[in-house]
């Protein structure tokens, strides 16, 4: 299994580490040609404004939207959500723009907001998930094929569509590698 | 229920920033172009260190109307600086809500003997440092991220190198030391022993560590990066150099294909003139900022 996590900007390393604890590869993805080869995606965390400049500056968003309607599976975490998602309130222009959801930036505060809490995410069983939101974005709406996984008080913080997944919160950064597992269950 | 201000909060925002430019702004208008060019946060000032060099004078906080106005004009973190010490200018950075607070030697100190007890803020810092021994104790005080310090305003890079080259070796000789030999060389370094132990168990800092102070071209961020720095902080190389725009995007993409030596020879092209540099032997004793930090 060929695991490619985004390297542009951000907490790339942390995803390398959960997969490598669950005994899997990657390879980093900076330019299109480390794209070759690859069964599945992640897009971390990271500033998405930065990420997404540098994705448009070496002709990354189209390829890796062509990837994923063609079904690669792609995991996408707080910034990664926002590059995946189809559209972005306010105005923005979105980035990949292959998930059926609107995001909103930003939206628990600035960073003296961040916090951590205990998501229950049914799909990972009945033990709580350590979710910590940094400057995290949420899930405003979602369009009729998109699961919601998990809700934080109200809003919709966890996100499927078929072989999709999107985060608000920062799975990288804790040790409970259950999101992990479940996005290689989906790659096979 | 939800916990703000933990460790893993304010260190997980330092690693977010991991791979990006951090750059010093002074207007909202900079702060735009700064986040456009691909900027990961931008740090609001008054003046940028080669003008706090050239004015002389006591360097204090900015006023936190200029911050807000460039809190209100990017979507980015925003950090901020506040005098070594000076616990009530960081409580108003706080207050404002900047993401950030970086305690700089490049103000003017407000404590000659002691740095801000940093663990007892919601915000989290980010902090100088020359070495393992002054990276740890400003660890020990709650700092969530480090920088190495380089010598601020000066666009040599000198400083910079030696500063990170330093951090890296002496993580090496802790890594590779016996447990027995830790409890001496905490004392030498002045380091908090369980942070050196983590240190020796790890192999690396236990947050983030940025460079700083002299970079001023793309070929100088790469080169940090490649030291082994996590990322960036650009201050007067940007809005000191002919072509901020062109300065601000060439650094931001020279930072994350720091060993694409093809594409930072054409990122490097037709720039304009970087920024005016400062030969460190001309340099006074007293106008060093780097020796600022207990």
């Amino acid at each position: 299994m060929n695991i490619g996590v985004i390297a542009l900007q951000g907490a790339f390393v942390e995803h390398q580490k959960a997969l490598a604890r669950l005994g899997v590869s990657s390879v980093l993805v900076k330019r299109r040609q480390h794209l070759a080869g690859l069964d599945g995606l992640i897009i971390p965390g990271g500033e998405s404004t930065s990420i997404g400049r540098l994705m448009r500056e070496y002709d990354l968003l189209e390829p890796i939207r062509d990837l994923a309607q063609h079904g690669m599976p792609m995991l996408g975490t707080c910034a990664g959500m926002i590059i995946l998602a189809k559209r972005i309130s306010g105005g923005e222009e979105p980035h990949v723009a292959v998930m059926d959801v609107e995001v909103a930036r930003n939206s628990f505060g600035r960073q003296r907001e961040s916090f951590e809490a205990d998501l229950d995410i049914p799909v990972l069983g009945s033990r709580p998930f350590p979710a910590v939101f940094i400057r995290a974005p949420h899930i405003v709406s979602v369009g009729p094929n998109v699961e919601v996984l998990a809700t934080y008080q109200d809003r919709i913080v966890a996100v499927q569509e078929g072989h999709l997944l999107a985060l608000s919160f920062h799975p990288e950064l804790t040790d409970d590698d259950r999101i992990h597992a479940y996005f290689l269950d989906l790659v096979g | 229920m939800a916990k703000t201000g933990t460790e893993m909060v304010k260190r997980g925002m330092a690693q977010m920033q991991k791979g990006g430019v951090i750059m010093d702004v002074v207007t909202p208008e900079q702060a735009k172009i700064a986040e456009a060019a691909g900027a990961c946060a931008v740090m609001a000032l008054e003046r940028v260190p080669s003008d706090i060099r050239a004015a002389g004078g006591v360097a204090r906080m900015a006023d936190p109307s200029l911050i807000e106005e460039i809190m209100k004009a990017v979507s980015i973190p925003v950090m901020a600086k506040c005098r070594i010490g000076h616990i009530v200018e960081a409580r108003i950075l706080e207050a404002i809500g900047v993401d950030y607070i970086d305690e700089s030697e490049v103000l003017t100190p407000a404590d000659d003997k002691f740095h801000i007890n940093k663990k007892e803020f919601t915000v989290p810092f980010v902090c100088g440092a020359r070495d393992l021994g002054e990276a740890l104790r400003r660890i020990g005080e709650g700092a969530a991220m480090i920088r190495t310090k380089g010598e601020a305003g000066t666009g040599n890079i000198i400083e910079a190198v030696r500063h990170m080259r330093t951090m890296q070796a002496q993580i090496r000789k802790v890594q590779n030391m016996s447990e027995d030999e830790l409890m001496t060389e905490a004392k030498n370094l002045g380091a908090p022993y369980e942070l050196l132990l983590e240190v020796h168990r790890t192999g690396r800092l236990p947050v983030v560590n940025f460079a700083a102070g002299g970079i001023a071209t793309p070929a100088d961020a790469a080169l940090m990066m490649l030291l082994g720095a996590d990322g960036v902080f650009v201050g007067s190389g940007i809005f000191k150099s002919e072509n901020p725009e062109k300065y601000a995007r060439a650094i931001v993409q020279a930072t994350t294909h720091y060993q694409d030596y093809e594409l930072l020879a054409e990122l490097s092209k037709n720039l304009g003139t970087p920024m005016k540099g400062i030969d460190l032997n001309t340099l006074r004793e007293e106008e060093r900022l780097a020796v600022r930090g207990w």
